[in-house]
């Protein structure tokens, strides 16, 4: 049987080859259309972030400053505190370091795992470069007891690897033990899962807002006369068309302790003392949740435009309360707007910055805000890289995610 | 039409109440918006209501104060830059996906599309060390291109969708009345999905002119843009030249809106 078949398939295999080969130039030149802005995008967008990928794992510090000291360390039994060949070493690599001023580069990187590593690596590096001849092991132990741990050393060895996962480690509150195995971080010391699981949590309280206040709106979007569904509309497309700095500081005005809110309140006598607003988890939720509005709105109204009334009133007529003919008939129908509207707030939600920056306390702040922090004020960028790998992993899963149940195509504007 | 005549009373109630809520939400929706406007025009450097006295104080210092200024046309010449930059490639690959025999259109939408997706920060800070190796950072020209990139998948959007609508048998008649490629294009195709093609482009001049946190990292004063500049006065001493300046944002969002409202309009007429 199969034999008798063959033929046919080699036949039919090359047909398909013939109009594939067929349509090529068609496909190319298609794609030469776009391949201006792929190239652009490639270049000027994903380049950035890959970019952002390998500094969360570059680790060059340790092996431009410290090579002889790296290569003396080989023999090393990794338990006792290293002979005088390796101290040696380290005196040679620091009296260089010296003099091109690179112990402090190497002192901040080692610092992040062992601390006060920067300070004594400095005063170490000008020890060094004031000793003609050894014996060095004693001036180095001399120095401080840190010089005499074998942790110390393991640290050191560790990070003559040109990649490393350090940071990677740090922004998901694990640590590598000296005896080089993994571990999560003292729970009083973990601050990065906390920070996603805030992150996470602001987000889901505004997506879950959104849909309680967007889903009527869409549906009396769909009910309203024509006219009045304009206006109403309008009135859902503005804001989406208002920068989001100018909505943010709306919030930060009206949020203030002398502020439109607290003096409306005021005024109403229903409350006598001012409320604390702005820098607070509710003035935060509240000022995101009107920023995402439109976001979720649009698509639920337009999935809910599409379903034909008259589905309802078949329900009704067959006996159907209005609950359950709303519950049972209608709700499931608009399934696909409410996952489209509420993926899309969530993902949006997880990458905020300004808003928390100017309208949340430190309690409030998100990963992103994180991450500015660390490239800014610490200048640690490989931490700061790390939070943003974390940070974009979990939103291409829901962007994945997003892709699969709604699909890229769907995403509309107005 | 907001009810059926077969309504029972407490449907009409929950009606009513579905539709008060509806309009409660509209409300919170746009009211926090016109609330700037008000204090910009406000004599007193405080954020209360009602206005006591009017003036245009604040105004005077958003132009007269060459930072507030500078800010201003930083933020326009980046913005016409990204337009022009965002609409050109943005069309030219919707052209390319509008057409059947696009191949991966699936994986390449999803590729095009992602600058919408990609939390900003992290754009911002890739940008901010990649563009760094080159000397981009604090140049227009670094801010023109993370702009430009955060700006192509509104154009690719706007104008795929004009396409959809679009007959190709119309490109086909013009060569089949001797157009050249390029000339049918220019003559046929382009006043064709124009309408798209300005859509894509305010929306590119506005994700630009509004744009804070990229600019944020890859600015210095020189390069500095209003949103960024109203940033750093937001944290450090909220003032009403803020407000004014936001009032100015504001109106600009509302013209670009009109004009988007009428292009589409004509569009469907």
């Amino acid at each position: 049987m199969q034999r008798t078949t063959q033929p046919v398939d080699i036949e039919r295999i090359q047909t398909f080859m013939a109009v594939r080969r067929a349509a090529r130039p068609a496909r190319r030149a298609a794609f030469s259309l776009a391949l201006p802005l792929v190239a652009f995008l490639l270049v000027a967008f994903v380049a950035p972030i890959l970019y952002l990928l390998v500094t969360a794992v570059d680790n060059p510090e340790t092996q431009s400053v410290l090579p002889r000291t790296l290569a003396a360390l080989e023999g090393w039994d990794g338990t006792s505190t290293p002979d005088e060949p390796v101290f040696a070493a380290l005196a040679a690599d620091l009296k260089q370091a010296k003099e091109d001023s690179t112990a402090a580069l190497v002192g901040k990187r080692l610092n992040y795992e062992i601390p006060g590593m920067r300070s004594k690596m400095l005063a170490a590096s000008r020890m060094a470069a004031g000793l003609e001849t050894g014996p060095y092991r004693e001036k180095f132990l001399e120095q401080g007891g840190i010089w005499a741990d074998p942790a110390t050393w393991a640290v050191i060895q560790r990070n003559g690897a040109g990649l490393t996962p350090y940071y990677l480690m740090t922004a998901v509150d694990l640590k590598q033990a000296p005896t080089g195995g993994i571990e999560r971080v003292a729970p009083d010391q973990a601050i990065f899962l906390p920070v996603l699981g805030r992150t996470l949590l602001v987000a889901g309280m505004v997506t879950a807002l959104t849909l309680i206040l967007g889903y009527p709106v869409a549906y009396v979007l769909t009910i309203a006369p024509k006219t009045i569904a304009a206006v109403m509309m309008l009135m859902v497309l503005l804001p989406l068309w208002t920068s989001l700095l100018v909505r943010t500081t709306a919030w930060v005005v009206l949020l203030q302790s002398d502020g439109v809110i607290n003096s409306v309140l005021m005024a109403l006598h229903l409350t006598t003392e001012k409320i604390q607003l702005i820098f607070t988890r509710v003035g935060t939720v509240t000022a995101m949740t009107h920023i995402q509005l439109p976001f979720t709105i649009l698509p639920i109204y337009s999935v809910m435009r599409a379903i034909q009334p008259t589905q309802l009133r078949a329900a009704r007529s067959l006996g159907a309360g209005p609950t359950s003919a709303f519950w049972r008939i209608y709700a499931p129908q608009t399934l696909p707007g409410v996952v489209a509207g509420c993926l899309m707030t969530f993902i949006l939600s997880l990458g905020y910055y300004i808003t928390p920056a100017l309208v949340g306390g430190p309690q409030d702040q998100m990963v992103s805000n994180f991450i500015a922090v660390y490239i800014n004020r610490d200048l640690n960028w490989g931490l700061a890289a790390a939070l943003g790998v974390v940070l974009l992993l979990v939103t291409l899963a829901i962007y994945g995610l997003f892709l699969r149940l709604v699909g890229a195509d769907k995403i509309k504007l107005g | 039409m907001w009810l059926p005549s077969y309504a029972t009373p407490s449907e009409r109630l929950s009606r009513i109440l579905v539709v008060g809520f509806a309009v409660a939400v509209l409300l919170f929706l746009i009211a926090p918006l016109f609330i700037i406007v008000p204090l910009s025009f406000s004599k007193d450097p405080f954020f209360t209501l009602p206005v006591r006295e009017y003036s245009l104080r604040w105004y005077e210092d958003l132009f007269g104060n060459p930072r507030w200024f500078n800010a201003m046309v930083n933020s326009a010449v980046a913005a016409v830059l990204t337009t022009i930059l965002a609409t050109t490639l943005g069309t030219l690959a919707a052209l390319g996906i509008a057409r059947p025999d696009f191949p991966y259109r699936r994986a390449i939408m999803a590729l095009l599309i992602s600058p919408m997706i990609v939390p900003i920060v992290i754009v911002a800070v890739g940008s901010y060390l990649f563009f760094g190796q080159f000397g981009l950072t604090n140049t227009r020209a670094g801010l023109v291109f993370a702009h430009t990139a955060l700006a192509t998948p509104f154009v690719v959007i706007t104008v795929t969708a004009t396409l959809s609508t679009y007959d190709t048998n119309l490109t086909r008649a013009a060569h089949s009345l001797g157009a050249s490629g390029l000339s049918a294009f220019f003559r046929v195709t382009l006043p064709n999905i124009l309408p798209g093609m300005v859509s894509g482009a305010i929306f590119a001049f506005a994700t630009s002119f509004d744009e804070v946190v990229v600019a944020l990292f890859l600015t210095a004063a020189e390069q500095r843009t209003l949103p960024v500049q109203m940033f750093s006065g937001i944290r450090d001493q909220i003032n009403p030249t803020i407000m004014a300046a936001a009032t100015m944002l504001l109106t600009l969002s509302i013209l670009l809106f009109v004009a988007l409202a009428l292009l589409t309009r004509k569009k469907t007429r």
